[in-house]
This record gives C-alpha cells, sequence and structure tokens, in this order.
C-alpha cells in the first residue's frame, strides 16, 4: 500500500509543481534557519570538559580589605590569597592563572619580533584540562618552584615560527629573557575558553571574546613574573594603588585558580578550607569579610558569565519563530490541498477504502513533501553555517556541522511536515463521502 | 462592500483562516523587533565621535623599553614628522573604539575614593604633546593643555597621572555638573583629583555602551610627558593619504625600534573592527526579515490561489447574476484585507510581549510605540499586494462557467 500511496502522493505533487515547489522551499528555509542557528547554540553552550567539567571548581574569595559594596566576591583573585589557597594543595590538581601580553622573537628564525599572548599558569592546568601535546611535555612542579625559564607554544605559534616541525629544546627570546621550550601543544580550541572566561555579567551580552584562540604561550606562573614584570594588568582594584609598589603586593585582582576536586567529600572539605582561610586571614585584618567566599563548578561558572552570546541566544529564537511561520504556511497550503481533493477522496471513500486509509495516503504526501524540504534545509543549513564562517566573530572558524546535528536536521524535518500533514489530513480523512459524489 | 458572505466563506474554510491570521500575526511579531532592532545597531554603529575620523591614522608600537622612553617617544614622533603628507603627529595611551580601556572611578567630594558608593566611572585617555590637536578634539569651552603642564605631568609606575588639570567631554560635564559651568570644577579619587581646564565635543570611550549613549561618552583627557604607556601613535594627514601613511609609518617605527613590535591601521578600521560582529548581525536580521516576509506573501499567493481555483463555478454564478469583475476583485481584496487584519492586531499584541520579554532576558530597550502600526501597514500592504495576482485570476473567470458543470 505505501508504494501505493507513494506513486499517489508523487502525482498529486507533480499536478501543482509550483505550489509543490512553495511548500518544500518553506519547509527548507525554516529548517535551514533553525538548524544553523541551533547548531551555533550547540557548539557554544556545550561543556568543553565533557566528562570532567564537574570535576573542575573555581574558587573565589573576597580579598578587599574595606566593606565591599558589591555583596559578590570578584571574579579574580589578589595575588596573595590566590598563591596561598594554590600553595596549600589542598585539591586533586590546582592551577594558577593570568594572561599579559609580550613581546617574542625565536633567535635564528628570520621573522620579526611579534606582541604573543602568554598564559602563566603552573604545571597542573595541563592535566587538569586535559591539553593535548604533539611535542615534548609540560613542565613540572619542580620547574614550577624553581622558577625554571621554559614554556610550552601552541601548535599555531610553532607552525608559524618552525613551519611545525619539532621545536622542544629551542630557545625564544620573551622580552629580555631566553626562555627553552619544552612542549608544543597539539591544535587545541576549547570552546568557549573556558578557563580565562571573567566579567561576563560586566559585557551586555557581547561575550563573542570568551570563544577566542588560546594563548601562544604558556610559562610557569612564577618564572613569568619575573619575564614579564611590569607587563600584567589588574583585572580591578578595590583601592588605588601606590606609586611604584609591584602588582603582587598592589589592592588589585588579577589571578585566577582552578582546581580539581574527584569526589563530593572533597569538595565540601574544599569549601570548608576556603571558609577557614578567609576567616584566618579576616582574624590577620587583612580581609573585611570572611562569609564572602564562593566556589562554582565550571559549568555553573559559565552561566554565571552567560557565556554564550545574547546576539546568539536571539537569533535561535527568532529562527524558531521563523520555523513556526514555515509551519503554518504549509499547512494552510496542505488542507487547501487537501480539501480541493474532496470529490477525489469521496470516490475513494465510496469505494471502499477506510478513514485510516485516506489518513495514511495523505499523510505520505506530507511526508514526502518534509523529506524534500528536509534536503533543501540540511542545503540551507550548510549554506547557513558557511556563511556563519565567515563573520568576523570569535566563534566563526569552531563552527561546523556535527553529526548529532545533522541526524536532528532530518528527524526536525520529517517531524515538522509530519505535524504540518496531520491535520489536513484529518480533515480530508473526515469527508462524507455521499456529500462530495452528489456535487459530481 | 457586503462583507457578511466573506464571513459567511471564511467559517466555511475555518482552519487555513486561523492558520494564515497565526502566520501574520507572528511574520508581524518578528517583523516589529527584528526592525527595532536593526535600527538599534545600525543607531550604535553610527556613534557620532568628535575627533577627525577621516583623517586619522595610527600605529601602535609595543615592547619597547621603559626605561627609554623619555628619549624614544621624541624621536619616534620626529621621525614619522619627515613623511610626507603627514600634517601632524602625537601620541596617546588608547583611542576611542579601541577596546583598550583603562578606566576609573572619580567623585564630586575631596574626601572621595574610587571605591565609595557615588563615584563614577570614566576612561582616561593620556595624551602626549600635540595629541589634542592631531585627533582633532573641538574645544567648546576653555583650554587644551600647557607646555608646562605635559612637561610636569609623570606617571612614575602609578595608575594616574601627578598633574592636576583634565580635559571632559561636553556630555560628562553635563552629567556632573547639570546646573553649573564645569570649567574650574574637580574631580577627586584620593589621593589624586584634576581641575576641568577645557570641555571638548563628545569622544567615544575605548569600549562603548550599548545602554546608553550617555555612557559611552564618559572619556577624560590627562596630559603626559613622553611615558611607556603612550603606545599609540596618531598620524594625521588628508583621507586619500592614509593608506600610504600607513604603511610608511609602520616600517619606519619598526626600523628605528627593531626590538619594538609596529602595527598600523587607519581608524576607519578600528571603527568598523569595532562594529564588525554588529553589523553582521543586523545584516541576518534584514535577511531574516526579507525571506521571512516572502514566506508569508507567498503563503497568501497559494491559499488565495486555491480559494479561487475551488470557488470558480460560485465566482462564475456571481458574475452571471450581475457582479461586475470589480465586485469580484475587491471581494477578494477585502477578505485578505480582514484575514491581515486580525493577523496584525493579534501580532501587534505579540510583539509588544516578545519586546517586554527580550527587556528582561537580553540587552533591549523597549520599542517605540509607532514600530507597532508601521509594521501593520507593511504587511497590510504585503498582503494586499500578495492577493493581486490570484485576485485578477478570479475576475477574469468568465460568467460561462457558472453553466457548466465541472
Amino acid at each position: 500500500m505505501f508504494g501505493y500511496y507513494m506513486d499517489l502522493a508523487l502525482r498529486s505533487l507533480r499536478r501543482s509543481p509550483v505550489l509543490t515547489a512553495l511548500m518544500v522551499l518553506a519547509i527548507a528555509v525554516g529548517i535551514g534557519a533553525s538548524m544553523t542557528t541551533l547548531t551555533v547554540m550547540h557548539l557554544l553552550s556545550g561543556d568543553p570538559l565533557p566528562g570532567r567539567s564537574q570535576h573542575i571548581f573555581y574558587p573565589q574569595v573576597d580579598p578587599t580589605s574595606r566593606l565591599n559594596p558589591h555583596s559578590q566576591p570578584y571574579d579574580m583573585m589578589d595575588y596573595h590569597s590566590a598563591v596561598d589557597l594554590w600553595s596549600a594543595q589542598r585539591a586533586d590538581r590546582q592551577a594558577l592563572i593570568t594572561v599579559s601580553a609580550l613581546r617574542l622573537t625565536a633567535p635564528t628564525v628570520h621573522q620579526p619580533a611579534l606582541m604573543a599572548q602568554m598564559l602563566s599558569t603552573t604545571s597542573d592546568f595541563f592535566p587538569m584540562f586535559a591539553v593535548p601535546f604533539q611535542y615534548g611535555n609540560a613542565w613540572t612542579a619542580q620547574d614550577d618552584a624553581r622558577h625554571a625559564r621554559v614554556a610550552v607554544i601552541s601548535s599555531d605559534l610553532n607552525n608559524k615560527l618552525f613551519q611545525g616541525s619539532d621545536s622542544v629544546g629551542r630557545t625564544l627570546w620573551l622580552k629580555d629573557a631566553d626562555v627553552r621550550i619544552v612542549g608544543v601543544l597539539a591544535p587545541w580550541r576549547p570552546s568557549p575558553q573556558f578557563y580565562e572566561v571573567v566579567g561576563g555579567r560586566f559585557s551586555d551580552g557581547d561575550t563573542a571574546s570568551f570563544y577566542g584562540r588560546p594563548e601562544d604561550v604558556f610559562m610557569p606562573f612564577f618564572s613569568s613574573l619575573e619575564v614579564n614584570d611590569g607587563g600584567f594588568n589588574p583585572f580591578t582594584c578595590w583601592n588605588a594603588p601606590d606609586p611604584g609598589v609591584k602588582l603582587q603586593n598592589s589592592p588589585c585582582v588579577w589571578v585566577a585558580l582552578w582546581v580539581q576536586l574527584d569526589s563530593a567529600a572533597k569538595v565540601s572539605g574544599y569549601r570548608d578550607y576556603l571558609a577557614s582561610y578567609a576567616e584566618q586571614q579576616k582574624a590577620l585584618g587583612r580581609f573585611a569579610r570572611a562569609d564572602n567566599t564562593r566556589m562554582f563548578d565550571l559549568m555553573q561558572w559559565l552561566d554565571f558569565n552567560r557565556v554564550v552570546p545574547s546576539d546568539v541566544r536571539l537569533q535561535t529564537w527568532l529562527a524558531f519563530a521563523f520555523l513556526a511561520i514555515c509551519l503554518f504556511n504549509t499547512i494552510g497550503l496542505l488542507l487547501a490541498k487537501f480539501l480541493r481533493r474532496a470529490g477525489e477522496i469521496g470516490v475513494r471513500r465510496a469505494l471502499g477504502a477506510s478513514r485510516a486509509a485516506v489518513f495514511a495516503q495523505c499523510l505520505v504526501e506530507a511526508a514526502t513533501i518534509g523529506l524534500l524540504g528536509g534536503l533543501g534545509g540540511l542545503l540551507l543549513t550548510l549554506l547557513g553555517l558557511w556563511l556563519i564562517r565567515r563573520q568576523p566573530v570569535e566563534y566563526a572558524e569552531l563552527i561546523h556541522l556535527d553529526p548529532s546535528m545533522f541526524g536532528l536536521t532530518f528527524a526536525l524535518a520529517i517531524a515538522a511536515s509530519l505535524l504540518a500533514g496531520v491535520l489536513p489530513a484529518l480533515r480530508a480523512s473526515r469527508i462524507a463521502p455521499a456529500l462530495q459524489l452528489k456535487t459530481l | 462592500m457586503e462583507i457578511r458572505p466573506i464571513f459567511a466563506s471564511l467559517r466555511k474554510h475555518r482552519i487555513p483562516a486561523i492558520l494564515i491570521v497565526l502566520e501574520i500575526a507572528l511574520a508581524c511579531a518578528v517583523l516589529c523587533n527584528a526592525v527595532f532592532m536593526i535600527g538599534k545597531r545600525i543607531g550604535d554603529i553610527q556613534i557620532p565621535n568628535a575627533i577627525d575620523e577621516r583623517g586619522l591614522s595610527v600605529v601602535v608600537l609595543n615592547g619597547t623599553d621603559p626605561k627609554l622612553a623619555a628619549s624614544d617617544i621624541p624621536r619616534n614622533i620626529a621621525a614619522l614628522r619627515t613623511i610626507a603628507g603627514v600634517q601632524s603627529v602625537g601620541v596617546t595611551s588608547t583611542l576611542p573604539l579601541s577596546r583598550n580601556n583603562w578606566g576609573w572611578s572619580f567623585g564630586l567630594k575631596s574626601d572621595s575614593a574610587m571605591t565609595d558608593k557615588n563615584t563614577f566611572n570614566v576612561s582616561l585617555y593620556f595624551l602626549g604633546v600635540g595629541a589634542d590637536q592631531t585627533l582633532g578634539l573641538q574645544l567648546k569651552q576653555g583650554r587644551f593643555f600647557n607646555a608646562d603642564e605635559y612637561a610636569d605631568s609623570t606617571l612614575g609606575g602609578s595608575a594616574l597621572p601627578s598633574a592636576h588639570v583634565v580635559l571632559v567631554t561636553e556630555s560628562l560635564a553635563h552629567q556632573l555638573w547639570p546646573d553649573k559651568a564645569a570649567l574650574g570644577q574637580s574631580i577627586y579619587s584620593k589621593p589624586y583629583y584634576y581641575t576641568v581646564v577645557g570641555v571638548v565635543a563628545d569622544v567615544v570611550r575605548p569600549q562603548a555602551s550599548i545602554h546608553s549613549t550617555q555612557r559611552s561618552y564618559a572619556s577624560t583627557f590627562y596630559p603626559l610627558q613622553p611615558d611607556a604607556t603612550l603606545g599609540y601613535y596618531l598620524l594625521r594627514s588628508a583621507p586619500h593619504d592614509r593608506a600610504r601613511i600607513v604603511r610608511a609609518a609602520e616600517q619606519k617605527l619598526g626600523e628605528i625600534n627593531p626590538a619594538a613590535v609596529a602595527k598600523g591601521k587607519t581608524f576607519d578600521d578600528i571603527r568598523g573592527q569595532y562594529f564588525a560582529d554588529m553589523s553582521s548581525m543586523a545584516w541576518m536580521l534584514v535577511l531574516v526579515c526579507v525571506v521571512m516576509l516572502a514566506v508569508t506573501a507567498f503563503g497568501i499567493v497559494g491559499l488565495t490561489s486555491f480559494w479561487v481555483a475551488q470557488r470558480r463555478r460560485q465566482i462564475g454564478i456571481r458574475r452571471a447574476v450581475g457582479a461586475s469583475r470589480g465586485d469580484i476583485l475587491s471581494y477578494f481584496r477585502t477578505e485578505n484585507f480582514l484575514l491581515t487584519g486580525m493577523g496584525v492586531v493579534l501580532g501587534m499584541a505579540l510583539a509588544f510581549g516578545i519586546n517586554i520579554y527580550l527587556m528582561h532576558h537580553y540587552e533591549m530597550d523597549r520599542m517605540p510605540w509607532y514600530y507597532l502600526p508601521a509594521s501593520a501597514v507593511a504587511l497590510w500592504l504585503l498582503g494586499q499586494l500578495a492577493v493581486l495576482g490570484p485576485a485578477l485570476r478570479a475576475a477574469a473567470v468568465p460568467p460561462v462557467v457558472a453553466t457548466r458543470s465541472v
């Protein structure tokens, strides 16, 4: 029976090619728009560390020495708090983080100096965030302690300076210091660049910059402070820094700490530790408040910073309103089309076709349109993603059609057109045969 | 025109009629909000900025030795002056829309500290000698800095310069001292204080605010002797010389500062980059609106065509009993007018609701009321245009159809 219905459907579609094209196009455009935005949304709102993110935490304390007018702790920490918490080594893994820019040249490579972004961090960073290596390894905890002049570089920088060859052991000039390369990363592009997401709530929804590339140079935290002395900037300050005072001793926040805690007991243990640290600092007179500590897990922290740009979220809403318009359109057209064939359906019913048979026949026709629309929608989705990849936004190069979204496109197309077909088919199947035969 | 028969016929086709009404309602709601967003973005992109944008180029010099700034900067400026076509050269710490923002909070009382509640956040522009002229700042009141103020003002590793003079923008002056002259007033942030010596036309901050233009103009200017923070070398020239001058200046600064990194661009590039994602979003919204309207129009065409085909006999009968072509034409047009009318009434309510939702959940302002009737009229026109083809075909049905069976 299905083959026969299929045949009928194709005949009916061929009989009014313009209308068929219109319906297919409407579904295709609706599917294309909603799948494009859904794919972007999916790629930008995903978990950057699947399977591990629930163990990664972002501790915060309030280091202000006067009562903080803002009720929340700052998004970063001052040097002393961050280093105290890091040195205590109470978590399974812990990494300090701060970012700066500095001049970089590679001796023996004939290329002009460039300003590189440098991530100052500690050795746990690489295993904690599962950062992949192409050559060499991360530096060790001893390197952190010895203030070793070593660095890990990105694969982009390695391609640029050394044409992708194994550059472990070679030397870079960072500002005025000789630094030895100990590791080269494999291409690594977390989405978002989660480990340095801060200040999202002050960005008015313009958060595309959270999806930028990781830094080109990674250096042990303490040795990088020596190498790029004076090159670091505070995130914000709670008092005017005195002239000539190093950033390390200034009333400013500029260092972040990430910790890995593998069990619920350790999480609550670390929360207690954070509270007791704040208590102790208050007793020492350094903190004004001991109760203003907080520890989000990674995904909570990303949510708190509302990392998905509001433009992207708006586009998703828009696309689904658009899909709804296209669906209404198709339902209306299908309904008109089926009802126009009332006479034909009346004859079939009179000759013994059941309601279910008429319903099935109409649904097959609707599904055929849906399938064609889905194919068109897939092509339009590819076009849409291609357009987004060409946009001047940081996340452009992250955008691609992944298999799950590919499947979803088709499921959505068929579901949409079946949905659009059910009501018209139902109406068509209820046509009273006698009335129609009389008018023939 | 009798509209009762139209209602009678619509009642018979209740579901298609409801669907088309819903489609128009949704289209109206989306159109209102999308056009409003497009307008807002175009407004943001074109934010006025009282410097000589058309003639300004910049080379950013990074990685210099801070200890040599006092001798390097005058030497660099002198070298840039020798480039043909350069009218003036100056150094600053940052530029409008460069995203390189150095902000500070000041109060109006002499004991204000930066963490006090009633302080206001401003962006700091440090100017080297000649930067005021190179930027093309427009003085509205008072004066620019004099040579002594430039020479005596140092940073010495602190956050703010040791001078005690400041230039503020007109908007900021009006916001801080709404009912008195800004000249001679002071802003404080213990232990620093600055007295306003001049008011300039509105210059945008390095990071504009999408919420309020007033906040976007909270810019302040301070004199500074040659210092490492002055890394933006500004060059002013005739607009058509800029491309050549940027290249020449980048090369020259690179040559005399071999250890540093020089990167040049025109101010138009800076503005373009700043608003790039905003303008691409605006274009996307335009595309969505156009396609959505096209889909809606084709939906109306398709549905009306069917109704026309379905009613050929009735139309023939009406024609046979005396209806003119005009009557048939106006029947379908009125029908469409009523459907669209119901759609836009629903759509305007929906548009208003969506706007309220977006105001709460996204960075959106209240939509001015006239967007609602405007998009209603647009959809009405679209409906009339879409129905014209099928309606003309209906009007062309000859009366003789009535006498034929099927």
